[in-house]
């Protein structure tokens, strides 16, 4: 039982960052092999945010992480916005207009995420940063099942984020936009949407996704620069898993991969838990290459 | 003495060019000509050193797997083969699928690879990695000046070879299929092309090149560790495939020697202007600038400085004015 | 059925859209329309024909910005949009239903009725409740998702869409793509309703025939170039249009050549599925 509550914490950051993935995925179409950066970029930030506001002011109940890190979640999101927004400004819009192949927008995804990373290095040094230095106090929520308030909180943010996401593109005009540009962008186009506008959105919000999971994975575990690299594949895994541009697909997937995760972790294998996730993507792409609630093409 | 200095580390930057030469005629097989987008490429580099490495090193360890002893010519002949079987799992799986799956799956096996490279000891011996690896002809002399001028002489005949073989497979009704599928895969599917399957071989045959590439690596340095496979080596790969020009096997080489020189110059100029105490922050400054020239040169040049012999036809590129 | 051209607005200084010798293409250096030049007035209807590849599409998408013009220039109620930029096009009144993709398959049909009227938010609902009257279909369907419709449900969908932006001139690429000879009458019949409504239409037809009999005048497109023009009877007995058809061999009017083109013409093609 034990292993189900932690890997429903972990399927909660991964789905965070998967979503955040699938925005770029369906939006601007391709698999950006950058958003594990984002996502620490996005935690350096917060952590920044709370070493300035000052870490444990506001210890709210048995949470631990307090208002600080709320605060701190906001600012970083628009911090790396900027940054993300002008990477796609100098880097993506040029290969765009240039009617780029989408291997060549992969290819200068990986290239800048090798950057990000070694710019965290050198800006940040090299050695993990922890957010505070609380002791975790955990809680029996079942019988013979332990958790810390602040990975309940974290599951609770996260399923507030994934509901919002749900209907702010069922709901709202723009998320109609969107879901509109991911089908078809000249339609789109042609309808009056302006296709710049939804580009910079995708990526506010994508990165909004990815800084939130960063953050919170910060706050939990720790921050360092290949926080959001190590994340990549589970991300990746989640979203093909579940069917690339299903939202419940990759929710789905992140749970899949999330509990697959802490199970290896309960079989002594923590080790290999990247490489389980990548197995259990071939293995559904094998027999269900659409992932498991994607439509087929 | 002087003389005997340079040439000593000539050839010896010749050998390490020509591991890099090897893999990116590797690579260009499956992205210059095919279209492929290979992540993955430390992780087959890998394989094949890992192979080599257990075939043909020596039995230090009870509880280790490896350690055959076999010549190293079986060891070059198994990296093959066993990349050649990695790379056709990966591509069986997701070369029918978007294209991007491939690039995808591929970063899972680098990454799964690093895994296994760094915990199962009994395959790999983890951190502390494999020593001692034979390097072929080197009883002939003992002088390592001598042993490496035949070892270069070795990577230069593999070189060679492997070039000549794909120089004439590519030009081979096979090679213009290839050419077809890259630039416009309905047309070809059209032409009655199974696209799956070309793609499969171009992406099998690239691989076990890489492969050989790892074990020539493996059997030249003597000793190999996880560290040696990183990310950082795609990205190496990359640049040198489009420095030289993608889909031109000579300008691939031509780049991973330029690059190679560029790479090498600036470990010496490190070493020598930065202070100890700044080493680590130069070494991720140049991965940053490393990162940068990719960048760069996908937006200024993609074409590479030695660009393909054959025009790309102007239909694999019509496509609506973009949105801006 | 009986001739429309009635209705007397060919008014040549009346001009709503105005196209002055484009020159245009998919990329550099390899033009497609190599001078066009084609007006249409306030509240007529105007046919493009011409042979398949002939450059019709094209015109229609440099018109409604998705090309990059080379030369000549656009202009749309006075006001000049050569180069503008295709999304802010629907707010100067351009209306454009593609010719192939022209709906969005996973969205539903209310849903790409209001996708169309994204800058006619306060306007919507009436608009929405007029094309209901003129669309029954659509008010039944709009809860499905528009890829699972019928090609003719879809074109439907795809005029709907446009409609709700409350066009002043409205493009359509082929509206008879794919229909029954039965459906084409009911499209075309709604087309005229549309006009009626105040909307000025200019489409490409392969149905020349079917075209012409609604429209109050035509242009013959021929290798990127307009050929013959002229009112819409004249067109159909004219013996060159019969000649550019047919690529230059034999004497026919546009009648026989009708009958020809039709059979053999595929109902749309995909060279502009880009
Ligand atoms: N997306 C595109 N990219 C490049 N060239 C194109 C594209 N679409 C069409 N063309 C070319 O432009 C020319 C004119 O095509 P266009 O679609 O305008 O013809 P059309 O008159 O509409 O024909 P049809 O009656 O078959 O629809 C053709 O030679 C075609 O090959
Ligand atoms: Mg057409």
């Amino acid at each position: 039982m034990q292993f189900i509550a932690d890997g429903i914490l972990n399927a909660s950051l991964i789905a965070l960052g998967a979503l955040g993935l699938s925005m770029t995925y369906n939006v601007l179409r391709f698999a950006n092999f950058a958003q594990g950066e984002v996502l620490a970029i996005g935690a350096y930030f917060a952590l920044g945010a709370v070493t300035v506001i000052g870490a444990g002011v506001g210890v709210m109940g048995p949470i631990k992480f307090g208002w600080p890190l709320l605060v701190s979640i906001p600012i970083a999101i628009v911090c790396t916005s900027i940054v993300v927004l002008m990477v796609d400004y100098l880097v993506f819009r040029p290969l765009r207009n240039s009617n780029a192949s989408r291997i060549t927008l992969i290819m200068a995804a990986f290239g800048l995420s090798l950057m990000g990373r070694n710019l965290i290095h050198l800006f940040a040094g090299g050695d993990p940063k922890y957010f505070s230095f609380y002791i975790p106090k955990a809680i029996e929520i079942m019988p013979g099942v332990k958790m810390v308030p602040d990975d309940l909180a974290i599951i609770a943010l996260s399923a507030i984020a994934v509901v919002s996401l749900h209907l702010f593109l069922k709901r709202t005009n723009m998320g109609r936009m969107m879901r509109a540009v991911s089908e078809n962008p000249t339609l789109a186009r042609i309808n009056g949407i302006d296709l710049k506008m939804i580009i910079r959105m995708t990526w506010i919000i994508g990165t909004a996704l990815a800084v939130t999971a960063g953050t919170l994975q910060g706050h939990i575990f720790q921050a360092k620069a290949e926080m959001g690299f190590d994340m990549l594949l589970p991300m990746f895994a989640a979203l093909i898993l579940g069917g690339v541009g299903n939202l419940y697909g990759t929710v789905l997937g992140a749970l899949v991969i999330g509990l697959a995760e802490s199970f290896a972790v309960y079989f002594d294998l923590s080790a290999y838990r990247a490489a389980v996730s990548f197995m259990i993507m071939l293995a559904v792409l094998l027999v269900r290459p659409q992932g498991l609630l994607g439509e087929r093409e | 003495m002087e003389f005997l200095g340079i040439l000593s580390f000539l050839i010896f930057f010749l050998i390490q060019a020509s591991f890099f030469s090897l893999t990116s005629i590797g690579l260009n097989i499956q992205w210059g000509f095919t279209g492929l987008f290979n992540v993955g490429i430390a992780g087959f580099f890998a394989v094949g050193a890992y192979t080599s490495g257990i075939m043909t090193g020596p039995r230090y360890a009870e509880t280790w797997f490896g350690g055959f002893g076999l010549p190293v010519p079986l060891g070059f002949l198994a990296a093959l083969i066993v990349t050649a079987i990695v790379a056709t799992l990966i591509g069986y799986i997701t070369l029918r699928l978007r294209e991007d799956f491939l690039a995808i799956s591929t970063f899972g096996i680098a990454v799964s690879i690093q895994l296994v490279a760094n915990n199962l000891d009994e395959l790999t011996r983890g951190p502390e990695g494999l020593y001692s690896l034979p390097k072929p002809l080197s009883e002939l002399s003992e002088s390592p000046l001598v042993d490496n001028a035949l070892y270069l002489l070795i990577c230069v005949a593999v070189i060679g070879l492997v070039y000549w073989a794909f120089e004439r497979i590519l030009r081979s009704p096979w090679g213009r299929v290839l050419r077809a599928i890259r630039e416009d895969e309905h047309a070809a599917m059209a032409m009655g092309k199974n696209v799956f399957l070309f793609r499969l071989q171009a992406f099998v045959l690239g691989s076990a090149t890489m492969g050989l590439a790892g074990a020539l690596y493996a059997n030249f340095i003597g000793f190999i560790s996880p560290t040696d496979f990183l990310p950082i080596f795609t990205i190496q790969i990359f640049v040198m495939v489009i420095v030289g020009g993608s889909g031109n096997n000579l300008g691939a080489i031509v780049g991973s020697v330029v690059m190679w020189a560029v790479w090498s110059a600036s470990d010496s100029l490190i070493a020598a202007v930065v202070s100890p105490d700044f080493q680590t922050q130069a070494a991720a400054a140049r991965i940053v600038l490393i990162g940068l020239i990719l960048v760069l040169m996908l937006l200024y040049r993609p074409q590479g400085l030695l660009p393909e012999k054959h025009v790309v036809s102007a239909a694999g590129r019509m496509k609506l004015k973009g949105e801006d | 059925m009986t001739p429309i051209n009635q209705h007397k607005v060919n008014n040549p200084n009346n001009k709503i859209l105005e196209v002055h010798n484009l020159v245009a293409g998919y990329i550099p250096n390899l033009n497609i329309l190599h001078g066009c030049s084609i007006h249409v007035c306030v509240g007529e209807i105007v046919t493009i024909l011409g042979p398949n590849g002939a450059g019709k599409s094209t015109l229609i998408k440099a018109i409604a910005g998705l090309l990059n013009v080379v030369e000549g220039h656009i202009e749309l109620q006075g006001k000049n949009i050569t180069g503008m930029e295709t999304h802010r096009l629907v707010r100067e009144g351009l209306g454009y239903v593609p010719q192939t993709e022209n709906v969005f398959a996973k969205l539903s049909v209310a849903e790409n009725l209001e996708l169309g009227a994204i800058h006619h938010r306060d306007t919507m609902a009436e608009t929405r409740e007029k094309l209901y009257d003129l669309f029954p279909d659509l008010a039944r369907f709009r809860n499905l998702h528009a890829g699972k419709l019928s090609g003719g449900q879809r074109q439907m969908v795809a005029v709907g869409r446009a409609l709700m932006a409350s066009p002043s001139l409205l493009m359509l690429d082929e509206p008879s793509a794919g229909l029954s000879p039965k459906l084409t009458q009911v499209v075309f019949q709604q087309l005229l309703k549309i006009r009626d409504s105040g909307v000025t239409i200019l489409m490409v037809e392969q149905n020349a025939k079917a075209g012409l009999q609604i429209s109050d005048r035509g242009y013959v497109l021929a290798e990127g170039v307009d050929r013959v023009t002229g009112d819409a009877q004249s067109l159909l007995h004219n013996p060159e249009v019969g000649e550019l058809y047919m690529g230059g061999h034999g004497k026919s009017t546009m009648e026989n050549v009708v009958t020809a083109t039709t059979e053999v013409s595929e109902p749309s093609n995909g060279g502009d599925s880009a």
